[in-house]
């Protein structure tokens, strides 16, 4: 089992969510965060007084599922979420050492 | 009760009624610039004094700002608990309402002046701090002044000063409360290195948007009369409101690149506040200069906050001590006999050197007096109950540890 988390851009997340779809994923989580790579931030004013601001509002989503299927999924998330500028966020692959589903108590790989 | 006139009593009624929306008006003014941590403590501020000083002014501070008078100075306590201040006309000062709705026009003013103070120690004043300064200071500070420039006998008043809905008793008196109260309070916790902006800058525009309508009453209700005086006082308003508005927008974006909703707001309360003690004397024209010269002068005022390096949070100095100097030193300027014939002409209008001089007078005493009582009271304030909230609450916000209370529970 494997979790994978992408960061990507806010306005990205509607087309990568349908495009998961697709391909058989309907389980998730997505957070609101906030973060930067390479992407310069911008510059607020307030009265005259210059804020920088580097950390920028990015998607999380989170999706568990079998090894076998990180490729695909991985290719979709890709697909969708690219516009070619940076800022366009990362994905990470992590191994998941368990899963229950709170409401039956099933765990493993039948949880994911 | 033949000398009272409907016309005239609706409209002073309506205006304190626009006066007392000022003060939720700059409740969420200021509850939107400050960190979302700190947006009950903040409107908690201007709500509170609503009740206090609405009750302070009844009980003693009304009859300290117009009661008889005692030296030029202060007025007696004769109308304590508004003894003798009833339904037929007071002819000292409206002769066609009744004194109790010249009183509870007054009562707005008395309100919303301690309000504006609130800007200048938001995000770090201990509440019991807050209530004990500020009742004092609507006593001791608030209803001398307005004694001064408008109470009969008033030092000031005899003196001839134009001050027609408050340039020195609300704005340069509580702009420069303000400013002694940045310095004894002291500078937050991460001013000028951390990035302390404004949450809901939406809220602080709803906020503009009802002190702009608000100022209607203020200023044109001031005329205390339905009458031709107070049309002019209205359209004057709200010319230099949005002269203002503009005003200090294009200042900005030729300054910074970008003009912004937070500047087009405050050149809008700064111009209304550079045209408070000239709503009644001065003409559309000149309410357009002050205007551009509200706009742009406090927007530099609030810069010189920065390298002045005092913490003024909301820039109360910048905007009401600035622009009230400013609106009635113009006054002396503009003002014209042909607008209000119980004022005087202003320089522009063949007007003597002296009734420039006179605003002046007015001008310069309200800021020692307000400075140094203001000084002494923040500092009895900060040795007995406490001024300013602990570094770990003050980390938390007001909303919690002065409150136990959560703005936004999302």
């Amino acid at each position: 089992m494997k979790m994978i988390v992408a960061i990507i851009r806010p306005d990205k997340l509607q087309q990568t969510k349908q495009a998961l779809a697709r391909v058989g994923i309907t389980g998730m989580t997505v957070s609101d965060v906030r973060g930067h790579g390479r992407q310069k931030g911008h510059t607020e004013f307030y009265r005259g007084s210059k804020h920088q601001v580097d950390l920028l509002p990015k998607a999380r989503l989170e999706v568990v599922a079998a090894g076998e299927q990180v490729e695909k999924i991985v290719e979709a998330i890709v697909a969708n979420a690219k516009t070619g500028q940076m800022g366009d966020g990362k994905i990470f692959v992590l191994p998941v050492e368990d899963s229950i589903r709170v409401r039956t108590g099933e765990r493993g790989g039948e949880a994911v | 009760m033949n000398s009272i006139n409907p016309g005239d009593t609706a409209f002073v009624l309506l205006s304190a009624g626009l006066v007392m929306l000022m003060t939720p008006g700059l409740a969420l003014f200021y509850g939107g610039m400050v960190r979302a941590k700190n947006v009950l403590g903040t409107i908690m501020h201007s709500f509170f004094i609503l009740g206090m000083v609405s009750v302070l002014w009844v009980l003693f501070g009304y009859s300290l700002a117009f009661g008889p008078d005692v030296g030029g100075f202060i007025g007696r306590l004769d109308w304590l608990g508004l003894r003798g201040v009833g339904q037929t006309a007071n002819a000292d000062y409206a002769a066609s309402i009744p004194h109790l709705a010249f009183m509870i026009f007054q009562a707005m003013f008395a309100v919303i002046t301690p309000a504006l103070i609130t800007g200048a120690f938001a995000e770090r004043m201990k509440f019991s701090g807050f209530v004990l300064f500020t009742g004092l200071w609507s006593l001791l500070v608030y209803s001398p002044v307005a004694h001064w420039v408008w109470g009969t006998g008033g030092w000031i008043r005899q003196l001839g000063a134009m001050d027609f809905a408050g340039g020195t008793v609300v704005h340069i008196n509580a702009g420069v409360a303000a400013l002694a109260a940045a310095l004894v309070v002291g500078r937050r916790k991460g001013f000028g290195s951390d990035t302390l902006v404004p949450h809901n800058l939406p809220l602080t525009v709803l906020g503009a948007a009802m002190l702009w309508f608000g100022w209607f009453g203020f200023n044109a209700g001031s005329a205390l009369a339905a009458s031709g005086l107070a049309a002019s006082a209205f359209v004057v308003t709200n010319l230099a409101a949005a002269t203002a508005a503009v005003s200090w927008a294009a200042a900005e974006w030729i300054h910074r690149g970008k003009p912004t909703t937070l500047g087009a707001v405050s050149g809008c309360v700064a111009g209304l506040v550079a045209i408070t003690p000239a709503s009644g004397f001065v003409a559309p024209l000149p309410a357009i200069i002050i205007g551009i010269l509200a706009g742009t002068l406090c927007y530099g005022g609030v810069l010189a906050k920065w390298r002045l390096g005092y913490d003024d949070s909301l820039d109360v100095v910048g905007i009401h001590a600035v622009g009230g100097a400013l609106g009635a030193i113009l006054t002396g300027i503009f003002a014209s006999r042909a607008i209000n014939p119980a004022g005087m002409n202003g320089i522009v209008f063949g007007g003597a050197a002296q009734v420039l001089g006179v605003q002046l007078v007015a001008v310069i005493a309200t800021i020692i007096y307000s400075f140094v009582v203001s000084f002494i009271l923040l500092k009895l304030v900060q040795a007995t109950v406490g001024l300013r909230v602990s570094e770990e609450e003050e980390e938390t916000g007001l909303d919690l540890t002065q409150h136990s209370e959560v703005g936004y529970a999302i």
